[in-house]
C-alpha cells in the first residue's frame, strides 16, 4: 500500500462516550428521528443525528408517475405545508409547459398558502411551548390551528394532504364560503395573538429558556444551507417571497421577517411574526381576490414536458423548497429531485447544541422546526 | 357517642376509652395504630385517585377540553378504572438493574409521603400525632422521598432514569432550605414548631392576613419551593417529558409505576394541606374580629370542611402553575433558588424577626 | 446599587409576566363556554361532514340498480397506486353485439391516498366521495371493497334536448 492511499479513519464517538439515544421514539423529536446524544453529564459534547426511519423513497417513485401524480407524492414529504410542496411542483410543469394559469387560481394558490403557513407554525408553536413543558400552548395552538383545517375540509374535503393544486391550476373551484371564512377566521386569530404573547412570548421562564441559546450567525446560516424563518432568525434574507416571486407574490406587499440575533427567541419571533404578516396578506389578497376567471387553465389531459431541466423553487413554511425536474419528453419524469428545507436545517443542530445542556438540544431542535418525513422523503 | 362534625375530639376520645376497658393499655395502644393505619391508607388512596382526577379535569378546564368524561358520570372513575388497569399490567423486570433497590424504590416515595400525613391535623381533634416539633418533623420526613427518586434512578439501569434521579437530587438539595425558611416565618410569628398551636394561634385571624406582607411573601415563597419540592409545575425537571421522556421512573411499569404516581399526587396534597395549616389557619374558621354575627355563622362551617376547602384552593394554585409555564432548565432552576429564592427568603425571616419584636402585626 | 435595583426589576417584571400568563389560563378555566371538545360518538347524529369530503370512492347507484360506469379503466390508469382494479366482462347490447362492461370495480380503500384523480378523470362522472369516515376494521380484507353493486347495469345515457 502506497503513502497516498493510508485509510484515514475519522473518529466519530469514543468508545466510553456516555451516549444517550433520543429517539426514534422521543417525545421532543416529533417523529421518527434518531439522536445519537453524547453527553458528561447534562452537557451535550457532540450529537449525531440518524435519519432514515421515514424514509418512503418518493423521489423514487415519482420516476414512474405522471406528472398529475407526482403531486400527491409531494403531500407527504412536508405534510405541514402540503399545498406549498403541490404548488412547487405544478410551477415547475406550468413554467416548462409555458402555460398561464389565470390570475384568480394564483390568488387562490396564495390565498391557500398563507393559510398553510399560519396552520403549520402554529403547530409548531404548540408543538415549542409543549417541548419546553408548557403543555397548555399546545391545546391552545391546536384549536385556532383547527380554524383553518376546516376551512381547507370545506373547500377540498381534506384536511392535511389536499393534494389541490394541479398542473395547470386547482382541483375544482373553492368553496362558494370560502373568502367568508377566511375573513372571519383572519378576525378571529387576530383576537387571540395576545394569549401567545402573553402565554409564551414575554414570559420570563421562556426567556430564559431560549434567549441566547443555539446562537447561529449569519454565516453559519448560509454555510448550511439553513433556510426559512431559521434562517431568517439569523439575519440571512432568504424569503423566496421576496427573492424570487413567484404567483401573485410580486403583487402583495409585505415584510420579509428578519432578525439578527440567531438564537431560539429570534426564530421563534420571526415565526411569530410571519403569522401576523401572512393574516396581512391574507387580508390583502382575499379583498382582491377576482371572482371569475376560472379555477384552472386548459391543459391537454396527458401532459408530457419538453425535453430539459426545470427546477422552481418556492417559500413553504420551513424554507426553501425546490423541485428539480429532469425530463425527457415522456409523460413521466426521468428524475425529480426535491431540495427539500428541513434536510439542510436538520445539520445544523450538531454545532449548534454543542455545549450546551440537554433541555437546550430539545430547546433548538423544536426552534429549527423540524418535519422528519421532509427530510427522509 | 353522637359524630359531631364540630370537633372530632369527643370521638376520638370515646374510641380511646372504650379500646382501654376492653383490653390491656398497650394492646389497645396496639390496636389504634392499626385503626389508624387502615384508615389513612384508605383515605391516601382514595384521596390520591381523586387528585389524578382533579387535575386531569383541571387542566382540561384549562385547555378548553372537557376531560374524562367516559366512565362514570363525569368520568369521576376513571381513575379507579386506570388504577385497575395499572394493578394488572405486567411488572417489567429490567436486564441488569439492581433488583432489590429497583423494587425498593418506590416503597421508600410511597411511605415517605404517608409518613407525613400523620402530622396534619385534618380537623378540630382530627390529627394522628401532635408532634410539638411537628413542621419540624413534616420537613424532615417528606424530603425523605428523593431518597427512594435517587435510588428508582440510580437502580432501573437507565440512563433517562439516571439523569432525572440526579436531577431531582440537586433540585431538592437546594429548595429544601427556601422550604425551611419560608415556613420559619410562621414559627417566628406563633412562636411554636407545633401544628395544634399554629392552628390555634389563628382564631383571630390567619397569619396571612395578621403577617400581612411579610407574611403574604413567605407564603409565595412557599408554594414556588413547594412546588419545586415536589417536582411539579415548572420545576418537573426530575420527569421533564420532553427531554428524559419519563424521568426517574421511565422503566417502571404496573402497580410500582402506580406508586411513584400516587405518591406525586399525594405530596402535592400534603405541602398544600401545609401551607393551608400555617398560612391560611388550618381548620380554623374565616374569622374578622368584631363582626360576631358573621364569625358566628362561620362557624357553622364544620371544621373539616374548612381544612379541606383551603388545602384544594392551594392546591389549584399549584395546578394553575403548572399548566401555564414551560419548564425551567436545570441550572436556571438552581439559579433561581440560590440567587433570588433563598436571599428573598433569608431577608423575609429578617424582617419578619422585626416585625414581631416590636409588634408590628395584627394581634 | 444598580445592580441591586436591577435585581428587584428584574423580580418584580419576572412576576409580572408570569402572572399575564396565569391570567391568560385563569380566564379559560372560569370560561367553559370556550370547551371545543367534539364527544364523537355522542354527536353522531349532528355530526355534519362538508359536502365535499373525501370519506371513500363510491359508485352512486340510482334507483333502478344502475349506474355510470362503462368500465373504460381510465380511473385504474390514473390511480398513482394502484388502489383501483377493473374487471371486466362482455355483455351482449340490444343489438346482440357483445360489448364490454363492468364485471367489478374493486377499490381497495386501504392503499387509497385521496387524490381525486380517479373522480376527477372518470370520463362518465361514475365515481364520486362518499361522506363515510368509519373505517376502521379488524380485518384488512375489509377494506377492499366491490364497488358496483351485484346485478346493477349501465344507465342508458339519456338523450340531451
Ligand atoms: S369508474 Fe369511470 S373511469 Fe373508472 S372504469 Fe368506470 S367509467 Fe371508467
Ligand atoms: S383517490 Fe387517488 S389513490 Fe384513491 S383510488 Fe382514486 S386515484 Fe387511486
Amino acid at each position: 500500500m502506497s503513502e497516498e492511499t493510508v485509510e484515514k479513519k475519522i473518529i466519530l464517538k469514543e468508545e466510553d462516550d456516555y451516549i444517550v439515544n433520543m429517539g426514534p421514539q422521543h417525545p421532543s423529536t416529533h417523529g421518527v428521528l434518531r439522536l445519537e446524544v453524547c453527553l458528561s453529564g447534562e452537557t451535550v459534547n457532540y450529537m449525531i443525528p440518524h435519519i432514515g426511519y421515514i424514509h418512503r423513497g418518493i423521489e423514487k417513485m415519482a420516476e414512474s408517475d405522471t406528472y398529475k401524480q407526482v403531486i400527491h407524492l409531494t403531500d407527504r414529504m412536508d405534510y405541514l405545508s402540503s399545498h406549498i410542496n403541490n404548488e412547487a411542483v405544478c410551477l415547475a410543469v406550468e413554467e416548462a409547459l409555458g402555460v398561464e394559469v389565470p390570475e384568480r387560481v394564483q390568488y387562490i394558490r396564495a390565498i391557500l398558502d398563507e393559510l398553510t403557513r399560519i396552520a403549520s407554525h402554529n403547530l409548531w408553536w404548540s408543538a415549542f411551548g409543549m417541548d419546553l413543558g408548557a403543555l397548555t400552548t399546545f391545546f391552545y395552538g391546536m384549536r385556532d390551528r383547527e380554524k383553518i383545517l376546516s376551512i381547507f375540509e370545506e373547500s377540498f374535503g381534506s384536511r392535511l394532504l389536499h393534494s389541490f393544486n394541479t398542473p395547470g391550476g386547482l382541483l375544482h373551484d373553492v368553496h362558494p364560503d370560502f373568502r367568508k371564512h377566511t375573513l372571519e377566521y383572519v378576525k378571529y386569530f387576530r383576537k387571540k395573538l395576545p394569549d401567545y404573547k402573553n402565554l409564551l412570548t414575554d414570559n420570563v421562564i421562556f426567556h430564559n429558556r431560549t434567549i441566547g441559546i443555539g446562537v447561529m450567525d449569519k454565516k453559519m446560516a448560509i454555510n448550511y444551507g439553513v433556510t426559512g424563518p431559521s434562517g431568517r432568525g439569523s439575519g440571512f434574507s432568504c424569503d423566496i417571497r421576496k427573492a424570487a416571486p413567484y404567483g401573485i407574490y410580486d403583487k402583495v406587499k409585505f415584510k420579509e421577517i428578519l432578525y439578527h440575533e440567531g438564537d431560539s427567541f429570534a426564530r421563534y419571533k420571526v415565526r411569530m411574526d410571519e403569522m401576523v404578516e401572512s393574516l396581512n396578506i391574507l387580508e390583502q389578497l382575499v379583498d382582491n381576490m377576482p371572482e371569475e376567471g376560472g379555477f384552472t387553465a386548459k391543459m391537454k389531459p396527458v401532459i408530457k414536458l419538453p425535453e430539459g431541466e426545470y427546477y422552481q423553487r418556492v417559500e413553504t413554511a420551513r424554507g426553501e423548497l425546490g423541485v428539480y425536474i429532469v425530463s425527457k419528453g415522456a409523460k413521466y419524469p426521468y428524475r425529480i429531485k426535491f431540495r427539500s428545507p428541513n434536510f439542510s436545517n436538520l445539520f445544523v443542530l450538531n454545532t449548534l447544541s454543542k455545549g450546551g445542556i440537554i433541555a437546550d438540544l430539545v430547546a433548538i431542535c423544536g426552534s429549527l422546526d423540524l418535519v422528519i418525513p421532509d427530510i427522509d422523503r | 357517642m353522637i359524630l359531631d362534625i364540630y370537633s372530632f375530639s369527643t370521638l376520638t376520645s370515646s374510641i380511646d376509652n372504650s379500646l382501654h376497658n376492653m383490653m390491656s393499655p398497650w394492646m389497645a395502644t396496639l390496636t389504634e395504630f392499626v385503626l389508624v393505619g387502615i384508615v389513612f391508607l384508605l383515605f391516601y388512596a382514595l384521596l390520591g385517585l381523586f387528585l389524578v382526577y382533579l387535575e386531569r379535569k383541571v387542566c382540561a378546564v384549562i385547555q378548553n377540553r372537557i376531560g374524562p368524561n367516559r366512565v362514570g358520570r363525569w368520568g369521576i372513575f376513571q381513575t379507579f378504572a386506570d388504577f385497575i388497569k395499572l394493578l394488572m399490567k405486567e411488572l417489567i423486570t429490567i436486564k441488569h438493574a439492581d433488583k432489590f433497590l429497583f423494587n425498593l424504590a418506590p416503597f421508600i416515595v410511597i411511605i415517605a409521603s404517608f409518613m407525613a400525613m400523620a402530622a396534619l391535623p385534618f380537623a378540630k381533634g382530627l390529627q394522628a400525632i401532635d408532634f410539638n416539633i411537628g413542621i419540624f418533623y413534616v420537613i424532615a420526613v417528606s424530603s425523605l422521598g428523593v431518597v427512594g427518586i435517587l435510588i428508582a434512578g440510580w437502580s432501573s439501569n437507565s440512563k433517562y432514569s439516571l439523569i432525572g434521579a440526579m436531577r431531582s437530587g440537586a433540585q431538592i438539595i437546594s429548595y429544601e432550605l427556601s422550604v425551611g425558611l419560608s415556613l420559619l416565618a410562621i414559627v417566628i410569628f406563633s412562636g411554636s414548631m407545633q401544628l395544634s398551636t399554629i392552628v390555634e394561634s389563628q382564631a383571630d385571624g390567619w397569619w396571612i392576613f395578621k403577617g400581612h406582607i411579610p407574611a403574604f411573601i413567605a407564603f409565595v415563597l412557599y408554594l414556588i419551593t413547594a412546588t419545586a419540592e415536589i417536582n411539579r409545575g415548572p420545576f418537573d425537571l426530575a420527569e421533564a417529558e420532553s427531554e428524559l421522556t419519563a424521568g426517574f421512573h421511565t422503566e417502571y411499569s404496573g402497580i410500582k409505576f402506580a406508586f411513584f404516581f400516587l405518591a406525586e399526587y399525594m405530596n402535592m396534597f400534603i405541602v398544600s394541606a401545609i401551607a393551608a395549616t400555617l398560612f391560611l389557619g388550618g381548620w380554623m374558621p374565616f374569622h374578622i374580629g368584631g363582626w360576631e354575627g358573621f364569625n358566628q355563622i362561620m362557624d357553622y362551617i364544620p371544621s373539616i370542611l374548612w381544612f379541606f376547602g383551603k388545602t384544594f384552593v392551594v392546591i389549584y394554585i399549584i395546578m394553575w402553575f403548572k399548566w401555564t409555564f414551560p419548564r425551567l432548565r436545570i441550572d436556571q432552576m438552581l439559579n433561581l433558588e440560590w440567587k433570588y429564592l433563598l436571599p428573598l427568603n433569608l431577608m423575609n425571616t429578617v424582617i419578619i424577626s422585626f416585625v414581631v419584636l416590636m409588634g408590628l402585626y395584627f394581634k | 446599587m444598580n445592580s441591586t435595583i436591577k435585581y428587584f426589576t428584574d423580580i418584580f417584571k419576572g412576576v409580572l409576566s408570569l402572572w399575564a400568563g396565569m391570567r391568560v389560563t385563569g380566564k379559560y378555566f372560569i370560561s367553559p363556554g370556550e370547551i371545543v371538545t367534539e364527544q364523537y360518538p355522542e354527536n353522531r347524529a349532528t355530526l355534519k361532514m362538508t359536502g365535499r369530503f373525501k370519506g371513500e370512492v363510491i359508485m352512486p347507484h340510482d334507483e333502478n340498480n344502475q349506474h355510470k360506469c362503462t368500465g373504460c379503466g381510465i380511473c385504474e390508469l390514473n390511480c398513482p397506486n394502484g388502489s383501483i382494479e377493473i374487471i371486466t366482462k362482455k355483455v351482449p347490447n340490444e343489438e346482440g353485439k357483445m360489448i364490454r362492461a363492468i364485471d367489478k370495480h374493486i377499490y381497495h380503500l386501504s392503499m387509497c391516498t385521496f387524490c381525486e384523480l380517479c373522480i376527477k378523470t372518470c370520463p362518465f362522472d361514475a365515481i364520486t366521495w362518499g361522506q363515510d369516515f368509519e373505517h376502521a376494521v379488524f380485518d384488512r380484507a375489509k377494506l377492499t371493497k366491490v364497488l358496483n353493486k351485484p346485478g346493477s347495469s349501465l344507465k342508458k345515457k339519456e338523450v340531451k334536448s
